[in-house]
């Protein structure tokens, strides 16, 4: 008899992934500016560094709630007992006071809709549990996150079917792409219960527009028993326009008030991109089915948040000022972030998908693979990842269907650090066009990063690029 | 919106729209009639007292004054704000190294150091209730079972087979012999099964028992072992309430079977503890849940499966602190076992004045007491009708044994560690009110009354703990039981 389960021993987790092997390697080799500085610089993590002063600060004015006060008393004990999977009610209320502000107040959350998981990772695992079972499937738009491999199908047994976007149309979502995808799924003998999208996306850094919105909740209501999952997650760093539109925001809009399809859409959200807290483990699911609320509320036993995050968070997101104020300045860093990266690309005569949102940008390299294939697209990767001293995303991993695309994240280092990375990246490209132009296929010898900068003055690259 | 016009049943999972979650147990309903109408001593004094809670609160301001004085241990404070962004940041599920090796050490003490955890093999996550959901994820497939002694946990039904599909077989285990386990009835579970043609993938046991609050002798943990190694099943040994015991006689983890009886043949691989901070340091808020396993596949499997529930980091960076304060833990260990020690001898001394029998434990956060005599019949419903009456009429929510699975009616789980001292005397005020107005249901069954005296005041022993509750002698070879079964 085996041992373990099958779980245990498949493959499911999806870890074998290259997009965590780009990450074991960084740990190998991390770069440092004192102690590695010829280290791999960290590109291929989605986190928000940038605005942990502003959290700091407000720390500081607010002493109370370090020492588990409230008004000079202390509410320890009231805290270490709070294990109510209904979750710390203050906290819940000034969570669904910032959701709706990042939506600029165009919709209002109910806190009795509101189900506290550990992370989003739990939140969308739990809304599949929920949805969908051995033998269903949701369609997701592709590219996305790798990690939904794991946590909508690793241990529910549902299947992922990818709608396929491409570049033609800047990888926005079509009526004929989603029909495909149903019927690839029918093909396949899997009942699709859904429709999963990451809004802003993962990794495009794009807003969804009201069009594929409204497509998407066209699309559910035509179909028996369909639901529209919503991840929000990035809906605080969306930093210039077209602005952020929830697909909350779409269902009011149609006026479809006393409609059963609100029964079937559902928002996840967290605060580990917005406010950069991961460790913190803070997802939600919002849901105006009571039934799912219900079960969700129940199946959150397995990850709550802990009573101690959620009661200082209770305090700095009940803060109206410093919610108002987090959110501004975090997203005029985020942008000032964005426009240093895309520059820098571009002097490397890289260009990126045009984009509003997210804590990274979608890159076209397309141009420097060898053939368009995906076997030269993990040459390219690997060589990023190795030589270059890049760990980025490729597009690969988050299952695109093109070529040369890759996530590169800017929000997680110094702006110092960015800058370096842009320098490796145009050493690379000038290295690699070079290489180009005396053999076929690129080199495989190693070369230090000096000899690159010193092989090709840059601006005999740029030409050569604009000639592509 | 709440529009129940559609469907749900084809809407959503069979898992949202079943009984699964196994809330609908009586065991919940006690805890939704105390929250209709909840005790406290000045606002609500005649409302339901609750003792269906296994908290532990008799040391929260040990934990307090500790956090106070150790302002560093927050990464909200002056003092340890420093830290705020690595630790609001990190969210690697291997755990901070220093929250890992604390809880080690932690584990380590609470089986007075006879043992060492190795920190490389704890796993974090939601809980205990996460650490047993994930724990039966890593062993067992659909349909798979685990023999589990009852009575046990009624959440086990909810953790271990709502979401995994798993099932669980009990292992009969009644008063004749004060509920210990035995080989026989390890063997009729495991057999039964076998005929019901149910794979059997593991054993679960929770030692010191929830709701007994006995610990098991070395013979039983001896024998636990020799079974699930000639079996080759795994053994899951719930450790949650290891540091809850007192008294003189000390808990024996499954470590420490292990690594002592070398003579006994036991395959690690089949070896996994689960451990929780909720009981022993009564913070359940902060969902402290650890998996703690000697096979590898099993920690690099659960360490994957611990994203959808890892420990705050937040905490994570104030335990690492706290339970590396040598002197903290081994001053708070004491202190608890004392006081737990001190509410229980007042609690089953009360009800032994009247007449009130407990089954003689040294651990736990509760007392397994034994209300058969005040049963009608001795059937399910004679005891949902005594439950009823508890709770309605003398207002005090205890769980009965029915929701733990027990096969003999009359039992009742009453914790007494999540209170006041006065609530305490107000719930035995109670208690006493109502068997004196029950005079007549207890002369009817006097008898069987006069027999538990007579076995009472043959023992010579006054210290606390060797007081019987129980009419029956907890040395099971002593020639008291044997006269009188």
């Amino acid at each position: 008899m085996r041992l373990l389960s099958t779980k245990a021993t498949c493959n499911s987790h999806g870890q074998d992934s290259s997009y965590f092997l780009g990450w074991q390697e960084y740990e190998k080799n991390p770069y440092d500016e004192v102690h590695n500085p010829k280290g791999i610089i960290q590109m291929g993590l989605a986190e928000n560094q940038l605005s942990f002063d502003l959290l700091e600060s407000w720390l500081e004015k607010n002493p109370d709630v370090a020492g588990f006060k409230r008004d000079g008393k202390s509410i320890f004990r009231e805290l270490g007992l709070f294990q109510d999977y209904h979750g710390l009610p203050s906290f819940k209320k000034a969570l669904v006071d910032f959701m709706a502000e990042i939506r600029g107040n165009k919709v209002t959350f109910d806190p009795n809709h509101i189900v506290l998981t550990a992370g989003a990772t739990s939140a969308n695992e739990t809304l599949m549990f929920c949805l969908a079972e051995q033998g269903e499937a949701f369609l997701l738009p592709t590219p996305y996150y790798p990690g939904f491999d794991r946590d909508l199908k690793w241990r529910t047994g549902a299947e992922i079917v990818p709608i396929q976007c491409r570049s033609s149309n800047n990888f926005q979502i079509t009526e004929p792409a989603l029909r495909e995808a149903y019927e690839e799924a029918r093909k396949r003998n899997l009942r699709v219960k859904g429709v999963l999208v990451t809004n802003p996306s993962n990794p495009l850094g794009t807003t969804m527009s009201r069009s594929e919105l409204n497509l998407l909740v066209d699309f559910i209501k035509e179909k028996n028993n369909m639901h529209l999952i919503s991840d929000e997650i990035y809906s605080g760093t969306v930093f210039s326009s077209p602005g952020f539109v929830s697909v909350m925001e779409i269902l009011k809009e149609r006026n479809d008030v006393a409609d059963e399809v609100w029964d079937r859409v559902h928002v996840v959200y967290s605060l580990s991109k917005d406010l950069g807290l991961p460790g913190f483990r803070v997802g939600a699911i919002y849901s105006e089915n009571d039934t799912v609320v219900a079960a969700a509320t129940k199946m959150s036993s397995f990850g709550l948040v802990s009573s101690q995050t959620q009661y200082l968070l209770s305090a700095m997101l009940g803060d109206k000022k410093f919610r108002r104020n987090y959110t501004a300045e975090n997203q005029r860093r985020l942008k000032r972030r964005h426009r240093m990266l895309v520059s820098g690309l571009q002097k490397a005569g890289i260009s990126c998908l045009e984009s509003n949102a997210g804590l990274f940008c979608w890159v076209d390299m397309r141009h420097l693979l060898h053939s368009n294939t995906f076997e030269a697209e993990m040459e390219l990767w690997k060589k990023i990842v190795y030589k270059v001293g890049l760990n980025i995303s490729p597009g690969s991993s988050c299952h695109c269907t093109e070529p040369g695309w890759f996530r590169v994240c800017f929000a997680n280092m110094s702006e110092d650090t960015l800058g370096l990375a842009m320098k490796r990246f145009k050493a690379f490209v000038a290295e690699s066009t070079c290489t180009q132009r005396t053999s076929p296929l690129f080199s495989n010898k190693r070369k230090s990063l000096t000899k690159w900068v010193f092989r090709l003055s840059s601006r005999d690259h740029h030409r050569e690029q604009e000639e592509r | 919106m709440g529009l129940m016009a559609v469907d749900q049943t084809h809407l959503l999972s069979k898992m949202a729209t079943g009984d699964g979650h196994g809330e609908a147990s009586s065991y919940f309903d006690g805890w939704k009639a105390y929250d209709k109408n909840p005790f406290h001593p000045t606002q609500n004094p005649n409302g339901v007292i609750q003792m269906g809670l296994a908290e532990n609160q008799l040391t929260s301001d040990l934990v307090e004054d500790w956090i106070l004085n150790n302002p560093q241990a927050s990464i909200c404070t002056p003092e340890g704000i420093n830290d705020f962004r690595d630790i609001a940041n990190f969210q690697d599920y291997h755990g901070l190294p220093e929250f890992r090796n604390a809880v080690a050490k932690f584990m380590s003490r609470t089986r007075g150091n006879r043992v060492k955890f190795d920190p490389d093999r704890i796993v974090m996550s939601g809980g205990a209730t996460g650490a047993h959901e994930v724990t039966a994820f890593c062993l067992a497939d659909p349909g798979d079972a685990f023999l589990v002694p009852i009575p046990y946990y009624p959440g086990f039904d909810r953790d271990l087979r709502w979401r995994t599909g798993a099932q669980l077989v009990p292992v009969m285990c009644d008063s004749s012999n004060n509920f210990k386990l035995t080989r026989q009835a390890l063997e009729d579970a495991y057999e039964k099964a076998k005929r019901d043609n149910i794979r059997v993938k593991g054993l679960l046991i929770t030692n010191p028992s929830n709701p007994l609050g006995t610990i098991m002798d070395r013979n039983t943990l001896r024998t636990v072992v020799s079974f699930i190694n000639e079996k080759r099943i795994h053994l899951v040994c719930d450790e949650i309430y290891a540091a809850t015991v007192f008294g003189h006689q000390n808990f024996i983890s499954i470590a420490e079977i292990l690594e002592e009886d070398t003579d006994l043949e036991c395959d690690r691989n089949l070896v996994h503890i689960v451990y929780s901070l909720s009981k022993d340091m009564g913070f359940p808020g902060f969902r402290v849940g650890i998996i703690y396993s000697y096979n590898d596949a099993v920690v690099n499997c659960a360490r994957k499966m611990s994203s959808f529930g890892l420990v705050s980091t937040q905490t994570q960076y104030l335990l690492a602190s706290m339970l590396s304060d040598d002197e903290f833990v081994e001053r708070f260990l004491a202190e608890s076992a004392n006081r737990l020690a001190q509410r229980y001898r007042v609690f089953t001394g009360e009800l032994m004045n009247v007449g009130i029998k407990c089954l003689q434990s040294n651990a736990g956060l509760f007392v397994w007491m034994d209300l058969r005599h005040l049963l009608k019949t001795p059937t399910l419903e004679s005891e949902m009708e005594l439950w009823r009456v508890i709770i309605h009429e003398v207002k005090i929510n205890v769980s009965p044994g029915s929701s733990f699975h027990c096969t003999e009616p009359g039992w009742f789980r009453v914790c007494y560690a999540n209170m006041e001292d006065m609530a305490v005397q107000i719930a035995l005020q109670r208690i006493r009110t109502f068997v004196l107005q029950n005079k007549e249901v207890m002369v009817a069954n006097k008898k069987q009354c006069w027999q538990s005296s007579l076995r009472l005041s043959l023992r010579k022993s006054r210290r606390f703990e060797e007081i019987s509750m129980s009419p029956h002698s907890p040395i099971p070879q002593s020639p008291l039981v044997k006269a009188t079964i």
